[in-house]
């Protein structure tokens, strides 16, 4: 077997985060490989890696036998690689036929009319992704899906011989998925080696001819989707397993009004749904755990809560309803979200970054909390000077939760801490979310994907699926009842 | 070539220039003097509007282009007195020449700092124009022997002429397969790139074709007004209003930044005896437009169209 696509020894750095390390992968003609990985594991990092989008540090990439490892990604392109972008920005005011035909003109600067078999194409390519009814509309007239096609035209326009395909089916219908998969399976028979990039086994699992995990930067695991998925290190990467944590008393139920209620909400992205009537409610001191996979809608709901998304349904605060504030002033009245992105300040020192978290304090107070944090997170004490964006990805993980803690939070939110963390740093932080439970009457509103991180602190789980609520209760019972489907 | 004759707006634009074209017939030698300056003001804005609307970059610094075009044509013929098209000629190319020492480096940036590198570009022309008072005239302005015409029409059927043939190139241009991918680039780089085109190179390109005519309007128009000075084709103030005229007239329709430009010159001109207050009403009204009607007035007027 000759690969078409031949990564090896792949590394990506960036500041003191290592995203990619030692990556390698191939894919014969015909071939269709799945990449897998929960989210920050660097699967993106690696398409990009190869797409040029990305400079590796180290490694090759070779696209048959050619190793194209730090070329700008036109001569990439131009190589045979394509990518199919899941959030595309095509050109809004020239017709979906015209965005198509951008994909068939040459890379020249003389030649101002394209060739006329241009158009002919155009309209086959068009034809066979289903846009066919629709080549004189406009991209922003087009449902979802149809700017999904859009981008997968684009992408065979360049006729590629490997074709990256960021997330197939993220915000699809299953009858959608169908079509899309059709499409898919269409390159294997044209010979062309394709990775499909996604967040878990299952999505891709009927499509793809093997499947490589991904963890932490390197590969964990690699077989048929079958294998992958009865892999051990694979199922402990995504439900955790890796973390001890105190034994804790009985879950207590606490009563009288919820200090946050959430009231059929729905919020939609353009045309996907990223959530769909959702409810939940959370009292003074509770530990509460939304848990699901990524793209499940747990950062949407987040974002709709702190104000940072427009959605339809009720979301109040101690009866008041939030809608209308500013995301500002909502983080004043008590809510502080920890984001998954973390957003830190990377020019800024450690103690700028608190010092900012804490800048409405009177300087005492400051001084106080400066403390505990530093009790919280010792690291950070001898790191206080150095700046953020050169912190380890557990240590910025830390900073971003002390920084929200410098806000003096009723109601702390944190989303996705363990992304991209080893399990010895997941095992610090659990024992920090434990002091903070036990010792602060901080309510505390966790997301996550890693199932075992996120049980053993909470009162009360939430299950998140497509959009939707689909399982609430207590730890021990989500263990019996709805841990077996969650994979 | 097919898509610009069944344009609506190609058609519009030819009306427009017919009524030009017979406006000497009827108007004073003054409206006939303003109109020429709006003219060579309108190349300015669409030579603009190539690299704003289209490229996706904002060049904070027209009047560098402008101004190299200007005093290229304008000391070379006080200098050696070479002949009117051989200046024109050799101001355009310097205008080129120095848009590309400016933007080969300048483009690697990303963001804001690309306008920023432009703008600090015009400081430093207005700088040389200073220090090099013995052929530039410096602050006080350079006298050109040579003029295009003394004629009032003659010169009104120049700077049409001109512009039409500019406005017809950077619109075709604009409308070709060039000017799809040079959109692509400016709005998704990555995915442009991704898709095998070398955004660099297109937007060095447009950047090079937007100094030809900037540098060729410039050079004209000190043989029509027969003087150069850094308060006419130079000043940050003057780059202002070409970008105020693109942005009015309407981003990436090329021939609005003409319309935008003849309205603001004449609108100007009109509230001329408000003295300073017209300059005020001007500059408000410019930014109602660009708060309120971001897409301009040709904008407008396309989408109701559509």
């Amino acid at each position: 077997m000759t690969a078409l696509l031949q990564v090896s020894g792949l590394v990506k750095r960036f500041g003191g985060l290592v995203a990619v390390g030692g990556m390698a992968l191939d894919i014969a003609p015909g071939e269709i490989l799945g990449l897998i990985g929960p989210n920050g594991s660097g699967k993106s990092t690696v398409m990009k890696l190869i797409m040029g989008i990305e400079r590796p540090d180290a490694g090759s990439v070779r696209i048959g036998g050619v190793d194209v490892a730090g070329w700008p990604p036109h001569r990439v392109a131009r190589q045979g690689v394509g990518l199919v972008f899941q959030h595309s920005r095509p050109l809004h005011r020239q017709t979906v036929l015209e965005n198509i035909k951008l994909a068939l003109l040459p890379d020249a600067l003389l030649r101002l009319f394209a060739d006329p078999d241009v158009e002919e194409r155009a309209r086959a390519i068009a034809q066979r992704v289903g846009l066919g009814a629709v080549l004189d509309r406009r991209p922003g007239t087009l449902p979802f899906a149809d700017l999904r096609r859009l981008e997968l035209a684009k992408a065979i326009g360049r006729d590629p011989k490997v074709v990256l395909v960021d997330e197939p089916f993220a915000g699809l219908t299953s009858g959608e998925v169908g079509a899309f998969s059709d499409l898919i399976a269409g390159f294997r028979a044209e010979g062309r080696a394709v990775l499909l990039v996604d967040h878990n086994v299952k999505g891709v699992a009927a499509l793809v001819d093997r499947v490589l995990a991904m963890y932490l930067g390197e590969p964990i695991a690699q077989g048929t989707a079958e294998q992958v998925m009865r892999d051990p290190q694979v199922r402990r990467v995504y439900l955790g397993g890796a973390i001890e944590t105190a034994a804790r008393p009985a879950p207590t139920t606490k009563s009288g009004p919820p200090l946050l209620a959430v009231e059929g909400v729905d919020v939609l992205y353009g045309k996907a749904q990223a959530l769909e009537g959702v409810s939940i409610q959370i009292r003074e001191g509770e530990f509460i755990s939304v848990v699901g996979l990524n793209g499940a809608g747990k950062t949407t709901l987040f974002n709709a809560v702190s104000g940072l998304v427009p959605y339809a349904g009720r979301i109040a605060w101690e009866g008041q309803a939030l809608a209308g504030r500013s995301a500002a002033a909502i983080a004043r009245g008590g809510i502080v979200q920890c984001p998954e992105s973390r957003e830190l300040f990377g020019s800024m020192s450690v103690r700028e970054n608190l010092d900012l978290g804490g800048s409405h304090l009177t300087k005492a107070e400051r001084a106080r909390l400066l403390g505990w944090m530093f009790e919280l997170f010792p690291i950070l004490k001898s790191r206080q000077a150095q700046l953020a964006a050169t912190l380890s990805g557990g240590e910025q993980q830390m900073l971003a939760i002390a920084r929200a803690l410098m806000m003096q939070p009723r109601l702390l939110i944190l989303d996705e801490p363990t992304l991209g963390l080893a399990p010895v740093i997941l095992e610090q932080l659990s024992r920090a979310l434990e002091t903070l439970r036990t010792t602060t009457p901080i309510t505390v509103l966790l997301g996550e994907q890693n199932v075992t991180f996120a049980l053993p602190h909470a009162d009360r789980v939430y299950v998140l699926e497509h959009a939707r609520i689909v399982w609430e209760g207590d730890p021990v019972r989500f263990a019996q009842e709805a841990g077996a489907a969650y994979l | 070539m097919r898509g610009l004759l069944r344009s609506r707006l190609f058609w519009a634009a030819v009306l427009v220039l017919a009524v030009a074209a017979v406006l000497p017939l009827g108007v004073s030698g003054y409206v006939l003097g303003l109109l020429t300056l709006a003219y060579y003001f309108g190349v300015f804005a669409m030579a603009w509007d190539l690299l704003f609307g289209f490229a996706g970059e904002v060049n904070f610094g027209p009047t560098f282009l402008v101004g190299l075009g200007a005093y290229g044509a304008g000391i070379l013929n006080s200098e050696t007195g070479l002949p009117i098209p051989v200046c024109v000629l050799f101001g355009a190319v310097l205008a080129v020449a120095g848009g590309l020492l400016l933007a080969v480096p300048a483009l690697r940036l990303s963001g804001p700092y690309f306008g920023l590198t432009t703008l600090v570009a015009v400081l430093l022309l207005q700088q040389m124009v200073t220090v090099f008072a013995q052929y530039s005239g410096g602050e006080i302005g350079l006298t050109i022997p040579d003029v295009l015409s003394i004629d009032d029409a003659t010169n009104y059927y120049i700077a049409l002429c001109f512009m039409a043939v500019s406005g017809l190139i950077l619109f075709g241009l604009s409308r070709s397969a060039l000017g799809l991918i040079l959109q692509a680039c400016g709005q998704d780089p990555v995915e442009a790139q991704a898709l095998g085109f070398n955004v660099a190179k297109h937007k060095l390109a447009a950047f090079c074709v937007s100094a030809l005519f900037s540098g060729l309007a410039g050079a004209m128009l000190v043989f029509y007004l027969g003087t150069a000075s850094p308060g006419t084709v130079i000043d940050i103030a003057v780059g202002v209003q070409v970008i105020i005229a693109a942005v009015l007239g309407g981003r990436r329709t090329i021939l609005g930044a003409a319309v935008g430009a003849a309205v603001l010159i004449v609108a100007g001109e009109v509230l001329r005896p408000l003295g300073q207050l017209s300059t005020f009403i001007v500059s408000a009204v410019a930014l109602l437009t660009i708060l309120l009607v971001p897409s301009g007035l040709l904008g407008v007027l396309m989408r109701q169209r559509q």
